[in-house]
């Protein structure tokens, strides 16, 4: 019977999302092929982070030590190597993260392991493993399978499986000693650095007037502004747009930026890239418009307006002006 | 300070159908117009500012066939030294892996103290080639970069994290970083700066000159088929001109309570 890891990702001692998102799969796939989920923890003082997630796996192998305080890469991938060539897990799953992003591509070149990152599902079928991805900024899926090996490294993308319990287990739970031999850091942790907060706390906003690259130029914000001013509703963007530096970080939404749940929110010229959407899981309508009917934003959108925002947006914002007066 | 960057060719495909390769592994690119990758423009930006600040030398580095020089002259435009292209011949036939090690296999004879990928390329999306060659070349990494102080002989890095979380680290040099969108602002490149370009040095490389073993490049994750999105329910979209359009979009906002 193989084995499923999945690698614990937590932050400032609290369990990100996606550790329960990689578990929810695991145990799916374990349940499907009777595998066993194991959670690799690697921290300092990860007691509360073991006990939350307690039920979840049949296995948490614990590296409690000191100098896993702050995440480092190169440091949990000897680890994990290590781990790997010893317990021989046929699959491992790690977030498709900052720091999974940095720790899966060593790691697969380490172990030889093949590596899919960025899935958005994995199915295995008469014993061959395909992954889900998408490329061209979501526009198109792949299905990719895989070079006969030993065991497989799937980063996975938050927010696409539930944070939920899918079925009742029982970990054993397994200390381990820091294995890898004390050594000066070549990359050592300094600090975490906040965004500046502003005048605005966009996670707080009832009705949000998103604008994003479609806009095109700089002084063309001023036009969603105005929308959002007439709706007295909050402006705030995606990425491209905190990027070129039209407006400041703290009113971007996505995954690097804020998540929101606004009761409503009009995303104008955004094409809604993962990242972003990620961010508006949270908001109970969302109405978007762009002149490219096949963006993606209209897929999880719940209405939508195709056409030049140029030409809609002021009329959208006169009609609510007109409304407005009564 | 020697930088050498990594730089890769895409097609734009915002606001273009989309149209699926007949053996269902790509799409037809023939219509396409194609672009230096976003990350990757952002990493030769910050190549340059900092030879301007410290001095050396920026390279910029593709794997392709002659249609890609396209990014390597921009890349010159913009203030590199130096180009280099790897003749591949067909990159389909490559995943991440083989493409970072002939990319590594190319930085060998390089001088370099720092070198720089995008955090992913728009095209694949996969994002694992820059720290796939910091494990091959054994080099100290920071990913999602969005801020570089050089101090000494380490650089200081911010990296990315969710949530608008930054993180700080020192590391040693040489040392290959992602670099992430918005960490700077890309300079304008006219037609005219591209032609001036042309004087630079681009060199083209052989793979067969590298040295890589057929089993190196035999790709270990395979693309089995491409297709365009499931659909699904999708948006309700508000139809007619745009005073109607209008009148539906208050009414929405005023059912749902936010219209006062």
């Amino acid at each position: 019977m193989s084995e499923i890891f999945v690698v614990i990702e937590h932050r400032l001692g609290e369990i990100r999302d996606i550790t329960y998102e990689m578990l929810w799969k695991a145990g799916e796939l374990a349940e499907k092929l009777s595998y066993t989920v194991t959670a690799v923890l690697l921290g300092h003082e990860v007691d509360s982070i073991a006990e939350n997630i307690n039920d979840r796996a049949d296995k948490i192998i614990i590296y409690d030590d000191e100098r896993l305080k702050n995440f480092n890469a190169d440091i949990a991938k000897e680890i994990l190597s290590g781990l790997i060539e010893d317990s021989k897990p046929e699959i491992i799953l790690i977030g498709n993260t900052s720091w999974g992003a940095e720790l899966a591509p060593s790691l697969a070149v380490k172990t030889g392991f093949p590596l899919a990152t960025d899935c958005i599902d994995i199915t295995s079928e008469n014993g061959k493993i395909i992954a889900q991805r998408q490329m061209y900024s979501g526009k198109i899926f792949s299905n990719v399978s895989f070079a006969p090996s030993d065991g497989y490294i799937f980063t996975i993308r938050s927010g696409v499986f539930p944070k939920d319990k899918i079925s009742e287990r029982q970990a054993e739970k397994i200390q381990k000693d820091f294995p890898v031999p004390d050594r000066e850091l070549k990359k050592s942790f300094v600090e975490f650095a906040e965004t500046a907060a502003g005048d605005v706390d966009i996670s707080q906003a009832e009705l949000l007037v998103s604008v994003g690259r479609g806009v095109g130029e700089e002084e063309n914000i001023s036009i969603v502004k105005e929308l959002s001013e007439a709706l007295n509703g909050v402006l705030s963007c995606s990425r491209p747009i905190v990027d070129k530096n039209w407006l400041p970080k703290y009113l971007q939404v996505g995954t690097s930026g804020k998540s929101v749940s606004p009761k409503v929110y009009v995303a104008v010229g955004i094409s809604g890239a993962f990242q972003h959407m990620a961010g508006i899981t949270g908001a109970d309508t969302i109405i978007a418009i762009n002149k490219d009917p096949k963006a993606p934003i209209f897929r999880t959108a719940h209405y939508g307006i195709v056409d030049d925002l140029f030409k809609i947006v002021p009329a959208l914002k006169e009609k609510v002006l007109e409304t407005k007066k009564g | 300070m020697d930088i050498v960057v990594c730089v890769k060719r895409v097609p734009l495909t915002e606001e273009v159908d989309i149209i699926i390769d007949d053996k269902k592994k790509e799409i037809k690119k023939e219509q396409l117009a194609f672009v230096l990758n976003d990350w990757d423009n952002y990493a030769i930006e910050e190549a340059i500012l900092l030879k301007e600040k410290h001095g050396g030398t920026v390279t910029a580095i593709t794997v392709g066939n002659e249609d890609d020089e396209e990014v390597l002259r921009r890349s010159l435009a913009m203030g590199a030294d130096k180009a280099i292209r790897i003749d591949a011949g067909d990159l389909s036939r490559f995943d991440s892996l083989s493409i970072s090690r002939i990319l590594s296999a190319a930085l060998k004879d390089l001088p370099y103290d720092l070198v720089f990928t995008g955090v992913l390329a728009d095209d694949d999306s996969s994002g694992a080639v820059g720290i796939m060659m910091a494990e091959l070349l054994d080099l100290n990494h920071s990913a999602m970069v969005t801020a570089i102080d050089i101090k000494d002989e380490k650089a200081g890095t911010t990296s990315e994290l969710e949530g608008g979380l930054g993180e700080v680290s020192l590391i040693d040099m040489p040392a290959l970083l992602t670099i992430q969108t918005g960490i700077n602002e890309p300079r304008y490149v006219s037609i005219l700066g591209i032609r001036k370009a042309a004087k630079k040095e681009l060199k083209v490389i052989g793979l067969d000159e590298l040295g890589l073993s057929e089993e190196e490049l035999t790709p270990k994750t395979i693309i089995e088929e491409v297709y365009l999105p499931p659909e699904t329910e999708g948006a309700q979209i508000l139809s007619g001109d745009p005073g109607k359009i209008a009148s539906d979009f208050v009414e929405i906002l005023t059912r749902k309570g936010v219209m006062e």
